[in-house]
């Protein structure tokens, strides 16, 4: 029986009297590809956050290669090989392309401890960062700083910065948010390109690029998980359609129209 | 003051010519002012005391205004190593120089663990006891009238310690030279990225997996060891130890000295320190409360309009005439 | 057991005047730090401009106390309201180094200006004469000003407790301490709210300094010299929280006085270390799970 890349059991949160998770529980094997849709304000950010460390859970666990993460910090998690990435921007905005993910590397790499050799005399790290730049195109941005380069492609640098830490599980929060139309089909292209072992729960309201994306989709509707199946399943199912599409969205979404 | 952070980060290790200025300054005064070398060792020792402060506050920004307790035990230890027998200079620095570090080591978890207001305040009643134990412990660090009797062997048993200070001066350029150097690599290296890191978004940092505290524990402790480091020489140098170097005084004029060179830049406390030393010495016979003026009013102009400091506008300066000066060929 | 007595009864009164004077002078700084989030080391100054315009008052123009108190209040707070514009507005939004450093440097300014207004010397304290005398209480002669000033610290927690929570201004004030974006996005003009509630905390530091002149005695250091202790009485109440600030000022003045008169060889010591062992008790679960893990 394969371990799970990820799993949450029973997972729940309160503040005070407002139930914002409800015993959810998910299961992610290695290079998984799900998605995580919902209503606004059903749950997902919060999810992210308790799976990431942000937030602690009331009750229920969480496993990250099987091993128990529910109380770690958010730094353990990480060296553990969970990742994510930010619904807004969360970057080192005065630095370059290319620190960005030296910054992210020197972590991973426990290179951070090196306090004599010269950072830029770490062929390494520069090898290691050059790669990634390359593999999700960012070469002609290399040296420019985050604050100067264009949006979408700033959304990209989230997921360099991600893969750079080369993680069993990488948490995508909305990835497409607040990227211009024009730009989402490359930003596609580049999550498609993601490593195949890498298990990849992604968060997201743009149902097309869900289909584009996902193998699996779970719906969150209030804190709980109302069902979970094929992207088909969850397109076609009544329950779905009714808490969530809605009649037109429906309508809209079957018929295949892309906006962008 | 967050000095903005530099963006080539990847490059700092590279030596410009620029920065050979003030080692050259430094020999050239040497030979300038034979009869002021007392102030320019003061001068030095206050410079090495700046740096430590510069890393913990400019690089990792950690708000600590109580960094006297470093510099007031590596000065008193010095000086205890010195009276205690052991009469080799360097060796007794460095023994100093570590236990202070050690100090700020065991202090570092408490310290760094806090933020903003909490910290200011553990760093500044941390300092505060150690005051305290000091100015009561009279019969170990003669209290208000201060330590002397500090005899040293010749340095590297051939330069002897004059009435003129040479080799004092000499001594603590060294000094000052070598733990500049270190300090600068240190922020060339992966881990002085990683601070910088640190100092553009924290909260990403935490998020990258950066063990953020302890990385900020090591450059604590290691301010502390520099900061032990000038006190000791100071003591060596001035062969007497008062319970100023262990005084919010002190830590306030230093905070000064490197607010008004420029913060995160490693020259800035250099720069900062010896204006500041140098102006002060000068003003010396003035009332107090004029001097006060003359530091607030600098604080506050600083803060406002000129962020970075003495090195920042100089910087400015050169920059637009560059400009200016290519606008002009190109 | 009548010595045992007496010495409790000593420390209590002094230790809970001082105490109040403590508190009244830092309440404005815990108002002003949950609301604008400055750290504000200059505050001191506010207590200073308040007791030396009292005291001034008082012993130069033959003006009675209350109303000497009243008028420093009023001039301190109207000072404040022009540093604030001038000064403060400008440390909103900046780094909290920037903030310690402006306000360390008007620290130093008002320091030097107290000198060139009032002289080096420490202001001599004469009590008026119906707070001079003799009160007998367990077996000790206390001086009515003590007992004045305990009153003086009740009356303040009443009249703040009235401003802050009876009135609509004591509502904007807690809400934007709660949540700023949100307050904003009521419609609460905070510029206006900041300026208020500085001329609030600076008034109220006025005032500490004023009615508290023959606790601490007035001199031009006396800004930096109260300053460790103001800012312990913050750290240990948290943002904004007024009932822990004058429980935390309690502590701390009978902590220092009881220190004094019982371990006179430790002094100030004692509330430091008791300081930063509250700090970390306060703190233990956070610590010790970072420290663990």
């Amino acid at each position: 029986m394969t371990e799970f890349a990820l799993e949450t059991s029973n997972l729940t949160l309160s503040f005070g009297s407002l139930h914002v998770m409800k015993d959810v529980t998910l299961r992610l094997q290695a290079g998984a590809r799900h998605a995580f849709i919902g209503p606004n304000g059903a749950g997902k950010t919060t999810f992210v956050n308790l799976l990431s460390g942000v937030l602690v859970p009331d009750r229920g666990r969480i496993l990250l290669m099987g091993e128990d993460i529910t109380h770690q910090l958010p730094e353990r998690r990480v060296k553990l090989g969970l990742a994510r990435t930010f619904q807004v921007n969360n970057l080192f905005r005065a630095l370059t392309v290319l620190e960005n993910i030296y910054l992210a590397i020197s972590e991973h790499r426990q290179a951070s401890r090196d306090m004599f050799s010269a950072a830029a005399h770490r062929r390494d790290i520069l090898e290691r960062a050059e790669k990634v730049i390359e593999r999700l195109g960012l070469t002609e941005d290399i040296h420019r700083r985050v604050s100067e380069i264009a949006y979408g492609r700033q959304r990209v640098l989230e997921f360099a910065i991600g893969l750079s830490l080369e993680p069993k599980v990488l948490l995508l929060d909305e990835p497409t948010a607040g990227v211009p139309s024009a730009e989402i089909g490359s930003l596609l292209d580049t999550i498609n390109r993601l490593p195949t072992e890498t298990a990849i729960l992604m968060i997201e309201h743009d149902m097309q690029v869900v289909k584009r994306f996902a193998r699996e989709v779970t719906v969150l509707v209030a804190g709980e998980v109302l069902m979970t199946g094929s992207p088909e399943q969850v397109m076609t199912s009544e329950e779905v359609r009714n808490v969530y599409l809605g009649q037109s969205g429906y309508e809209r979404f079957a018929t295949n129209t892309i906006g962008a | 003051m967050t000095a903005p952070v530099a963006s080539n980060l990847l490059s700092w290790h590279k030596i410009r010519p620029a920065e050979s200025l003030f080692w050259v300054l430094a020999v050239a005064a040497f030979f300038a002012f034979p009869n002021d070398l007392p102030l320019g060792t003061q001068v030095l020792t206050m410079a090495l005391f700046v740096v430590a402060l510069d890393l913990a506050l400019g690089f990792a920004g950690i708000l600590s205004l109580g960094h006297a307790l470093f510099f007031g035990t590596g000065a008193y230890l010095a000086a205890f190593i010195s009276l205690g027998g052991w009469h080799e200079p360097i060796s007794g620095a460095l023994l100093a120089g570590c236990a202070a570090g050690l100090l700020a080591l065991a202090l570092g978890p408490l310290v760094v663990f806090y933020n903003g207001l909490p910290q200011i305040m553990v760093t500044l009643l941390v300092m505060l006891i150690g005051y305290e134990a000091a100015n009561k412990a009279t019969w170990l660090t003669g209290g208000d009238d201060g330590l002397g009797g500090i005899e040293l062997d010749p340095l590297l048993g051939i330069f002897r310690w004059s009435v003129y200070g040479q080799t004092a001066y000499l001594y603590a350029l060294v000094w000052l030279f070598v733990i500049f150097a270190l300090a600068r690599r240190l922020i060339a290296s992966p881990f002085g990225v990683a601070l910088q890191g640190f100092r553009e978004n924290r909260n990403r940092m935490l998020l990258i997996g950066a063990p953020v505290k302890w990385h900020l524990i090591r450059v604590y402790a290691v301010s502390g060891f520099i900061a032990g480091i000038a006190g000791a020489v100071s003591a060596q140098t001035a062969k007497f130890v008062s319970l100023n170097s262990l005084s919010l005084n002190l830590s306030v004029d230093v905070l000064v000295m490197l607010v008004l060179g420029g913060v995160g830049r490693l020259y800035g406390a250099l720069l900062g320190a010896t204006v500041y030393t140098l102006v002060h010495h000068f003003a010396a016979e003035w009332n107090p409360y004029h001097w006060m003026f003359v530091i607030g009013g600098l604080l506050v102009f600083v803060v406002r309009f000129a962020r970075g400091g003495i090195l920042g506008v100089l910087e400015a300066v050169y920059s637009r005439v560059l400009a200016q000066f290519r606008a002009r060929a190109g | 057991m009548d010595q045992v007595l007496s010495a409790t009864s000593f420390i209590v009164i002094y230790g809970l005047s001082y105490g109040v004077v403590l508190f009244t002078i830092s309440v404005g700084l815990v108002v002003t730090m949950g609301l604008m989030r400055v750290v504000n080391l200059a505050h001191g100054a506010f207590a200073a401009i308040g007791g030396y315009i009292a005291v001034k008052l008082m012993s130069e123009m033959n003006v009675s106390f209350p109303l000497s108190v009243a008028i420093a209040v009023l001039i301190a707070a109207a000072i404040s309201v022009v540093i604030e514009r001038l000064f403060y507005v400008h440390l909103y939004k900046a780094s909290e180094l920037d903030q310690v450093l402006m306000t360390v440097g008007l620290l130093f300014l008002a320091v030097a200006s107290l000198n060139l207004f009032f002289g080096p010397n420490a202001l001599s304290i004469k009590l008026p004469e119906f707070l001079a005398e003799g009160v007998h209480l367990f077996g000790r002669s206390v001086q009515s000003y003590r007992l004045f000033v305990i009153a003086c610290g009740a009356a303040l927690m009443l009249i703040l407790w009235f401003i802050l929570d009876l009135t609509s201004f004591g509502a904007k004030l807690r809400a934007a301490v709660d949540n700023r974006g949100m307050a904003e996005a009521t419609g609460i003009n905070v510029a206006q709210l900041f300026s208020l509630a500085f001329a609030l905390g600076s008034g109220l530091a006025a005032f500490g300094g004023a009615v508290g002149f023959a606790i601490l005695p007035l001199e031009p250091m006396y800004p930096f010299k109260y300053l460790t202790l103001v800012l312990i009485v913050v750290t240990l109440s948290g943002f904004g929280n007024i009932k822990a600030s004058a429980a935390a000022s309690v502590l701390v003045g009978l902590i220092e006085t009881a220190g004094r008169y019982l371990f006179p060889a430790f002094g100030a010591f004692i509330v430091y270390f008791i300081v930063i062992g509250i700090l970390m008790w306060r703190d233990r679960r956070l610590f010790l799970g970072w420290v663990g893990r």
